[in-house]
């Protein structure tokens, strides 16, 4: 479902571990507009808790938090 | 009188008195963990902790003072695991080891919590004790403040940790 939407932004946080997925969707919600959309991809099996916990304290939108081919493929939406 | 009823708000204090190697990577993972989900983060640091938010100079007025500034001088670069510390070579161990894993180094880590609007605060009590000034502290470093202080702030914070 994810693929077939297309995001605001492309956010790559391959290789990168806890706490770093979630602060660079946190730092990076601003450059989209309010309704807009982040498509990101991490390699933290650790991130598939952890952004879904984010969208929700921060009040925005997870669409969709997926593992593809060994990736986790998540679709956020700004909110606020 | 009745006491006014403290309102909780989406905020983190923290103690942070231990200067270990694994303690600090804690601390400051969920100080910018919190940062990043929204939360004000206030860090207290004392006693050992203060090394952390220390840049790489001398410290120490009287002689106990420098001879500290010595045996425990440095940056938090220096910071020693809690186990396996063996003179340096668990810290070398670790660095490798989570470098080979790719987890960001402690100085970067709170450099990042400073980005992202972390507030660290010496204690005002130790950092005489152990003479150290607020010029050895890295930019973005808060003036020192007491316990009343930290306490205020722990008080409407929805977290607590003591580190």
């Amino acid at each position: 479902m994810s693929e077939e939407m297309k995001a605001d932004l492309e956010l790559d946080l391959k290789g990168l571990l806890c706490p770093m997925p979630m602060v660079k969707v946190s730092q990076n919600i601003a450059s989209v507009a309010v309704g807009g959309t982040i498509r990101a991809v991490a390699t933290d099996p650790g991130s598939m808790a952890d952004i879904p916990a984010w969208a929700k304290s921060t009040g925005n939108e997870l669409i969709s938090a997926e593992k593809i081919d060994g990736e986790f493929v998540f679709m956020v939406k700004r909110l606020k | 009188m009745p006491e006014e009823e403290i309102q909780k708000k989406k905020k983190l204090s923290m103690v942070v008195m231990s200067g270990d190697m694994d303690k600090l990577f804690g601390a400051f993972i969920i100080a910018n963990g919190a940062a990043a989900m929204g939360s004000e983060v206030t860090m207290f640091f004392t006693f050992w902790g203060l090394r952390a938010i220390k840049k790489d100079v001398r410290t120490g007025t009287t002689f106990f003072g420098k001879m500290l500034g010595m045996m425990y001088g440095g940056d938090i670069m220096k910071a020693n695991p809690s186990k396996f510390s063996f003179m340096g070579m668990g810290r070398w161990m670790f660095g490798k080891m989570m470098g080979n894993h790719n987890v960001a180094k402690l100085d970067e880590l709170r450099d990042l919590a400073v980005t992202l609007g972390v507030k660290m605060y010496g204690c005002q009590m130790s950092m005489d004790v152990m003479e150290i000034p607020q010029s050895a502290f890295i930019d973005g470093v808060q003036e020192p403040v007491g316990v009343g202080f930290f306490i205020a702030e722990a008080e409407e914070s929805g977290i607590q940790l003591f580190i």
